[in-house]
C-alpha cells in the first residue's frame, strides 16, 4: 500500500477580479505518494506553478482541501501555513534562491535554523545532506564560487536536510545546461527512492521525463493525462537525457 | 554564530556603501544629540555653580526670585530676623549685580558679574583660587578673577588694576575654571567693595545665605524663619538651583533650543537609518521570501531585520563615541564644555538602538507582507 503524502481534492483556484479573473486550477484531484518521483508539464498558464503553490501551501485554494500527511490545511493563517511548510515541504526553485551572503553549508543549515534546530546535530545534518548531494568539498564555498548545477545541488540538499515529507521543485533544471541538469536530476532521483518521501516536480524539459515515476499533463488549470511507470510510460522512458 | 546574526551582518556588510550611509546617519544623529545634551548638561550645571559652592542650609531670597544672577534687593531686616529664630548660626548677606569693568588701558567697557560675600565668613568665596587668597579679597579694591577671563578683562597678571562702575579695583586673587555660562566674566569682592560697586545701600543684600546649627531641625528653623518674612522667600540650595535652571534652562529659551536641536537630530538619524534599512530590505525581498518559502515564522525574519538594525547601532555608536569624546576632550577649556557622563552616554545607546529599531519599522512592514510565491517571479 502506497504512503500517501499529500493529497488534493477538488482543488480550484481563481485568480485576479473583473475582467483580469482567472480560473487557474479547475477541480484538480491529486495524491503524491512516497517513493515516488512526479512529473508535472504542461504549456505556460496552464496553471503549474499555481499549483505547486497551492500544494507548497503558499497559495490557498478558492475551493478544494489540501492534505498534507493526513493534516487538512484549510482554514489555516499564513503563520500555520509556514509551520505546514517548515515540518512537510521542502522547495527546490528555478533560480536556486540561495542566500549569496551565506555558504553552501550555511545555506543548507538555514533550513534547520528556521525550526529551530542550532545545535551540533544541525551542522552534521546540514553536513550529511551535503554529502547527499556529492558537495562535501564545496561546504564552506559561497554561491558565487559555485556552478549553476551546484548551486542546485546546494538548493536540493536544503530542501532535504530538514527530512521533508515533501519535495517540490519548479523547473529545477531549465537554467542548467545537460551537464548539469543530468547530474541535478541524478541527484533527486536518487533522493525520491526514499518511502518516506514524495517528489514532485514542475517541468517544461523532456530530457527529465526518463527519471520520472509518473507524468501529469496539465491543460488549462485540468490534469488531462496521468501516466505512471510501465506500460504508458515505457515510450517516454526510452528519452534520453541529452548530455 | 547563530544564522540570524551571521545573515544580518553578512547582509549589511556585504552592501558597504550602504552600510556607510546607514552609518554616516547614525554617527551624525548621534554627535548632534551629545553634543546638544552635553551642552545642555554642561549649561544646567554652570548656571548653579554658585549655588552649589555656597556653603548654605538655606537661602534667603526676594520674593519672585528667578535665579541666581536675577534679583532684586531684599529690605535689610532680614538677618536680623534671621539671627533671631533659634537654630540660626549665621545669615551671611551676599550681594550679586552686573557692573562694567574697564580695562586698564582703555578701550571698551566689559559687562562683568560682581559677586560680594563676607570674606570672614564661609559663605560664599572664590575657589579653586590659584593665585593669592580668598582672604586678599578684605584687601582694598581687592577682586577676584578667572585666569581664563585676563585676556577679555585686560589683565595681564595678578596685581593688575581696572575699573568697575568708575572706582578702582585691583586683582588679587585668580582663579582656574570658574566661568560663566554667558559671556559676563565673574568677579569676586568682598560685601563691601560689591556694595561700592553696584551702589547697594549698607546692610541691604540680595540674598542671605542661612547656616544652621548641626543639631536643629531643618524643617522647624524653615518654618520659623519663613514665617517671619514678607517679600521673601525661603529655599533650600536645591530648590534654588532648580529654580534657576528652570530660569535659564527653560523660560529664556536656551535649553528648549538645545533640547530641540537634539530631537532634530534624533529624527533626522531615525530617517537616514530607516532609509536605508528600507532600501535594503527592499533588495533583499527575494531572500526574505525564500525564507519564508521554506517555513520560516515572520518573527525569525523581524529578528534579522531587528539584528540589522542593532549591528548598525553598535557600530554607529561605537564611531560617535570615539567622536564624541574627542570633542568633550576638544572643548575640555571652552566657556560651554561639553559634558559626557557614564549616564548619558549609556543613555545614548540605549537612544542609538532605540532609533534604529523604530528605523526598522519601514522595513518589517515590508517583509511582514511578503508573499512566499514571490520566489517564482523569474
Amino acid at each position: 500500500m502506497k504512503n500517501i503524502m499529500i493529497e488534493a481534492t477538488e482543488i480550484a483556484m481563481t485568480l485576479g477580479e473583473g475582467a483580469a479573473r482567472v480560473e487557474a486550477l479547475k477541480g484538480i484531484n491529486l495524491s503524491l505518494a512516497g517513493g515516488e518521483l512526479t512529473l508535472l508539464m504542461g504549456p505556460s498558464g496552464s496553471g503549474k506553478t499555481t499549483l505547486l503553490s497551492v500544494l507548497g501551501c503558499m497559495l490557498s485554494p478558492t475551493s478544494g482541501t489540501v492534505q498534507i500527511r493526513g493534516r487538512s490545511t484549510t482554514g489555516l493563517n499564513a503563520e500555520q501555513l509556514a509551520e505546514v511548510r517548515r515540518d512537510n515541504v521542502g522547495f527546490v526553485f528555478q533560480s536556486y534562491h540561495l542566500f549569496p551572503t551565506l555558504t553552501a553549508a550555511e545555506n543548507v543549515r538555514l533550513s534547520l535554523d528556521v525550526r529551530g534546530e542550532r545545535s551540533s546535530r544541525a551542522r552534521v545534518k546540514a553536513e550529511t545532506a551535503l554529502a547527499t548531494v556529492g558537495l562535501s568539498h564545496k561546504a564552506n564555498a559561497f554561491p558565487r564560487a559555485l556552478s549553476g548545477g551546484e548551486q542546485q545541488r546546494v538548493a536540493v540538499a536544503r530542501a532535504i536536510v530538514g527530512d521533508a515529507s515533501v519535495i517540490l521543485a519548479d523547473e529545477p533544471t531549465a537554467a542548467l545546461d545537460s551537464e548539469n541538469g543530468h547530474a541535478v536530476m541524478t541527484v533527486l532521483a536518487e533522493i525520491a527512492k526514499d518511502a518516506a518521501r514524495a517528489m514532485f516536480i514542475v517541468t517544461h524539459d523532456p530530457r527529465i521525463m526518463p527519471f520520472a515515476d509518473r507524468i501529469l499533463r496539465i491543460e488549462d488549470g485540468r490534469i488531462v493525462n496521468d501516466q505512471r511507470r510501465g506500460a504508458n510510460l515505457s515510450a517516454v522512458r526510452t528519452l534520453k537525457y541529452a548530455s | 554564530m547563530n544564522l540570524i546574526l551571521t545573515l544580518a551582518s553578512r547582509n549589511l556588510f556585504h552592501d558597504r556603501v550602504r552600510l556607510i550611509a546607514t552609518v554616516v546617519g547614525i554617527v551624525f544623529s548621534i554627535v548632534l544629540v551629545t553634543v546638544q545634551l552635553g551642552v545642555f548638561l554642561s549649561f544646567e550645571r554652570m548656571v548653579t555653580t554658585m549655588i552649589d559652592h555656597a556653603q548654605a542650609d538655606f537661602w534667603i531670597v526676594p520674593a519672585e526670585t528667578k535665579s541666581f544672577e536675577e534679583s532684586s534687593l531684599l529690605a535689610g531686616r532680614e538677618r536680623l530676623q534671621a539671627l533671631s529664630v533659634d537654630g540660626v548660626t549665621a545669615a551671611i548677606p551676599v550681594v550679586v549685580g552686573y557692573a562694567s569693568w574697564r580695562k586698564p588701558n582703555g578701550g571698551a567697557s566689559t559687562p562683568v558679574l560682581v559677586v560680594g560675600a563676607p570674606t570672614t565668613a564661609p559663605g560664599l568665596q572664590p575657589w579653586n583660587v590659584v593665585e593669592g587668597s580668598p582672604d586678599d579679597l578684605s584687601m582694598p579694591d581687592g577682586v577676584a578673577i578667572d585666569r581664563s577671563y585676563f585676556e577679555q578683562l585686560g589683565i595681564a597678571q595678578i596685581r593688575g588694576r581696572a575699573e568697575i562702575n568708575n572706582q578702582k579695583a585691583r586683582v588679587v586673587a585668580v582663579t582656574n575654571g570658574i566661568r560663566s555660562f554667558t559671556t559676563t566674566p565673574h568677579v569676586f569682592a568682598s560685601i563691601e567693595r560689591a556694595r561700592a560697586y553696584l551702589g547697594v545701600p549698607p546692610n541691604r543684600a540680595n540674598y542671605y545665605i542661612v547656616r544652621i546649627a548641626p543639631n536643629a531641625n531643618a524643617a522647624v528653623v524653615r518654618s520659623r524663619l519663613a514665617a517671619g518674612l514678607s517679600d521673601a522667600e525661603v529655599l533650600t540650595s536645591d530648590e534654588f538651583r532648580h529654580r534657576t535652571r528652570v530660569f535659564w534652562l527653560f523660560d529664556t529659551g536656551a535649553g528648549a533650543a538645545l533640547l530641540g536641536s537634539a530631537i532634530l537630530g534624533i529624527i533626522v538619524g531615525t530617517i537616514i537609518v530607516a532609509q536605508t534599512l528600507y532600501s535594503s530590505t527592499k533588495d533583499h525581498l527575494k531572500e526574505f521570501a525564500t525564507l519564508r518559502a521554506i517555513g520560516s515564522s515572520c518573527r525569525y525574519i523581524l529578528k534579522v531585520i531587528l539584528a540589522q538594525a542593532l549591528i548598525s547601532a553598535v557600530v554607529g555608536f561605537a564611531i560617535a563615541a570615539a567622536i564624541d569624546l574627542a570633542l568633550v576632550r576638544m572643548t575640555s577649556d571652552a566657556a560651554l564644555p561639553i559634558v559626557m557622563t557614564p549616564e548619558l552616554t549609556v543613555g545614548l545607546f540605549g537612544l542609538t538602538v532605540v532609533m534604529c529599531a523604530i528605523a526598522a519599522i519601514s522595513a518589517i512592514r515590508v517583509v511582514t507582507r511578503i508573499d512566499p510565491v514571490l520566489v517564482f517571479a523569474q
